[in-house]
């Protein structure tokens, strides 16, 4: 039995709402977030262990190197993007824009196909950097996959 | 309320509401979320291209007085936000006080550890 005794009506939960695309965009936004909460702590190691020196950062390398360290990484990428993406429609709603339902929608939907460009994009111009080669990722997931 | 109390129904509930820091809470998430718009991309450009390039390729990366100066505000306006967000996460789905504030207190510690070691480790090989 529910100790619950007072009559007025209970705001309806969580379970009984049909999924709609801005509230998936919500919880994508909150889990991305606590994913990022993750990833700093790996971003903040990786720091570390290059000023710890090299025994510390050669092993850290190679986990980073490996097929899982390059999809934790490629996934951290990805909710970055998405977590950031979503921030920038949030920052519009806060201004109190974007509130018609098919916008929102829309934007909701965008906001997750914008992601997976932003990510592959910040990949490909990581190429980009001085003294590194574009290929060694390629190289990587090859070498991994054979 | 299943003790008699003599208590007045708002003088029980005054105190445990509202911390009156709402606001700031909501300005300062956003404020910080417009400074990680410009940071983040960039950062994750450069890192993951530095990850790439070994160890030598780390150092230069973050030993760049520019990249050492961008890294430390990108990751602290990032910790700044995590906290707030982490907060906003504890707030909605811990109930229980004691758990809450022990999360909330653990929180703020992981965050500002988590700066306090990369601002170490950014300095050591800006400056060395």
């Amino acid at each position: 039995m529910s100790s619950w005794t007072d009559k007025r009506p209970m705001s309806p939960h969580v379970s009984i709402w049909k999924w709609h695309m801005t509230m998936a965009s919500s919880i994508l936004h909150r889990i991305t977030g606590c994913a990022i909460y993750v990833g700093a702590f790996l971003i903040v190691a990786w720091l570390f262990a290059a000023a710890a020196g090299p025994d510390m950062y050669e092993p850290m390398a190679g986990l980073i190197g490996s097929i899982w360290g390059q999809l934790v990484l490629f996934g951290f990428t990805l909710a970055m993007s998405y977590h950031l993406l979503n921030g920038v429609r949030h920052l519009f709603m806060d201004a109190g824009k974007g509130f018609n339902p098919k916008f929102a929608s829309f934007t909701a939907g965008l906001a997750l196909v914008l992601s997976v460009v932003l990510a592959v994009s910040v990949w490909l111009l990581a190429g980009l950097v001085p003294g590194v080669d574009p290929l060694s990722i390629a190289n990587t997931l090859l070498g991994a996959a054979q | 309320m299943t003790k008699q109390s003599i208590r007045t129904p708002l003088g029980q509930v005054r105190g445990l509401g509202s911390a009156r820091h709402g606001a700031g809470h909501f300005i300062t998430q956003r404020v910080s979320a417009i400074a990680l718009l410009f940071l983040v991309p960039w950062f994750l450009i450069t890192l993951i291209g530095a990850v790439r390039g070994g160890y030598d390729g780390a150092l230069i990366y973050i030993a760049d007085p520019f990249n050492a100066v961008l890294i430390i505000l990108t990751v602290g306006a990032a910790l700044y936000h995590m906290r707030l967000g982490m907060q906003v996460v504890v707030e909605d789905y811990i109930l229980k006080n004691s758990t809450k504030t022990v999360l909330l207190i653990l929180n703020t510690f992981i965050c500002i550890t988590l700066f306090a070691a990369a601002a170490y480790a950014v300095l050591k090989i800006a400056i060395a």
